[in-house]
């Protein structure tokens, strides 16, 4: 399983990225041993339009099962329910690692 | 002879200039009106009564899911994220289509075909014997204004007179509308605004290589910076409206100024031949 939090940094420590299609980073966790076993920067950032499907289509070709982030729109939203990938919100957590944490802890609302 | 009428910025008058100056020509020749602002457009409002309607189209993919093996090629491609592959399936968002035909080229095994889907329509009327108007209306919240546009100039293609009502901006849609014009008539107002889109609206008819003239609208005779730009830039003003409450009330409960006013029309029929001179000369 693993496990993509979007995030403003490449690290656990990193502030949580409200954004899931422009986000900076994706902080992938494998959720066997709870370590990060990824950082990707986002490639789409800056592209003007289609962000959301462009991103769960790279999701997708990393084999990532479970997304958390804060909010996501439309498009992505049909990409990730298609896709079959959870999306939950990190709600009141700050970082990455608390993010993954609360994930965890089973205490994240899913929206997607 | 093709003119568009264009401005930078919106609101300073085209579709006012456009329904005048047609309706003026047509008093005397047979004239085309075709409104190019497919994301508002308001030109029917000057023009009530009976009109057809057809549908236009913007080719999407399809895709055969026994020929697709997932290889993700179309989904790399696409600049839109309108196809994406995903864990099992390719998922298509048309409304986010470009309609540029990229995923058919990419596809290594021949799985997508185009499919046509409705964006917008074109709506055709006769005010007059002497009169046609042709609105290109794109459907809400699509994003294809060119196809439509394209479509509405081509239903009123023919060798006479044609006058294009432009959409705001400098972008896509202005530069499908100011495609093949012999002549671009850019309307502005006497605002920092108004000016500022000005120059951006001349210099993209510039660039195309149309010759450009300007009309100056609701002018309060305070017009220096404009004046300035006009005389460095060498574009003739070939008309100047006044801050006027009448024309605004005339305008404004949709009549057609020329029509009610005699001096009007002959302004315009006056500005449709200094645009023909503007063009070089032949109408």
């Amino acid at each position: 399983m693993k496990v993509c939090i979007t995030s403003k940094g490449d690290l656990p420590e990193s502030a949580a990225e409200n954004r899931f299609g422009r986000t900076p980073f994706f902080v992938i966790y494998d959720d066997e041993t709870g370590k990060v076993i990824e950082t990707i920067n986002n490639a789409s950032v800056n592209d003007a339009s289609g962000v959301g499907p462009k991103v769960v289509q790279m999701l997708v070709s990393k084999g990532v099962n479970v997304v958390i982030t804060g909010q996501v729109g439309g498009n992505a939203n049909q990409g990730l329910l298609t896709a079959g990938i959870p999306a939950y919100a990190f709600g009141e957590a700050e970082t990455v690692a608390e993010a993954y944490a609360a994930y965890k802890a089973g205490t994240l609302t899913r929206i997607v | 002879m093709n003119i568009v009428i264009a401005s930078g910025k919106g609101g300073t008058g085209k579709t006012m200039v456009s329904v005048n100056l047609a309706w003026s020509i047509s008093q005397s020749h047979n004239v085309h009106l075709i409104d190019c602002d497919a994301e508002e457009p308001n030109v029917h409002l000057f023009f009530p009564g009976e009109r057809s309607e057809q549908p236009v189209t913007a080719e999407v993919p399809e895709v055969d899911s026994e020929k697709c093996t997932l290889c993700g090629a179309c989904g790399e491609f696409c600049r839109f994220g309108a196809i994406s592959v995903l864990t099992k399936s390719v998922m298509i968002q048309p409304h986010l289509c470009h309609s540029c035909g990229g995923c058919q080229l990419a596809c290594p095994v021949d799985a997508i075909t185009e499919v046509p889907r409705k964006i917008g329509m074109i709506r055709q009327s006769s005010p007059s014997p002497s009169l046609t108007v042709i609105s290109g209306i794109l459907d809400e919240g699509e994003i294809a204004a060119p196809e439509v546009i394209k479509t509405a100039k081509k239903a009123g293609e023919w060798d006479g007179i044609s006058v294009w009502d432009g959409p705001p901006g400098t972008a896509c849609p202005v530069i499908e509308t100011m495609d093949g014009a012999d002549v671009c008539i850019l309307v502005t107002e006497s605002t920092p605004s108004g000016l500022a889109d000005l120059k951006r609206a001349a210099s993209l008819a510039k660039t195309l290589g149309i010759p450009r003239g300007i009309v100056i609208n609701r002018s309060d005779g305070e017009d220096g910076p404009t004046l300035a730009f006009c005389k460095e830039e060498n574009i003739p003003v070939i008309m100047m409206i006044p801050f006027d409450r009448e024309i605004a009330a005339i305008h404004n409960r949709g009549a057609i100024l020329s029509a009610e006013k005699k001096e009007w029309k002959e302004k315009f029929i006056q500005l449709y031949e200094d645009a023909i001179a503007i063009a070089g000369g032949n109408a």
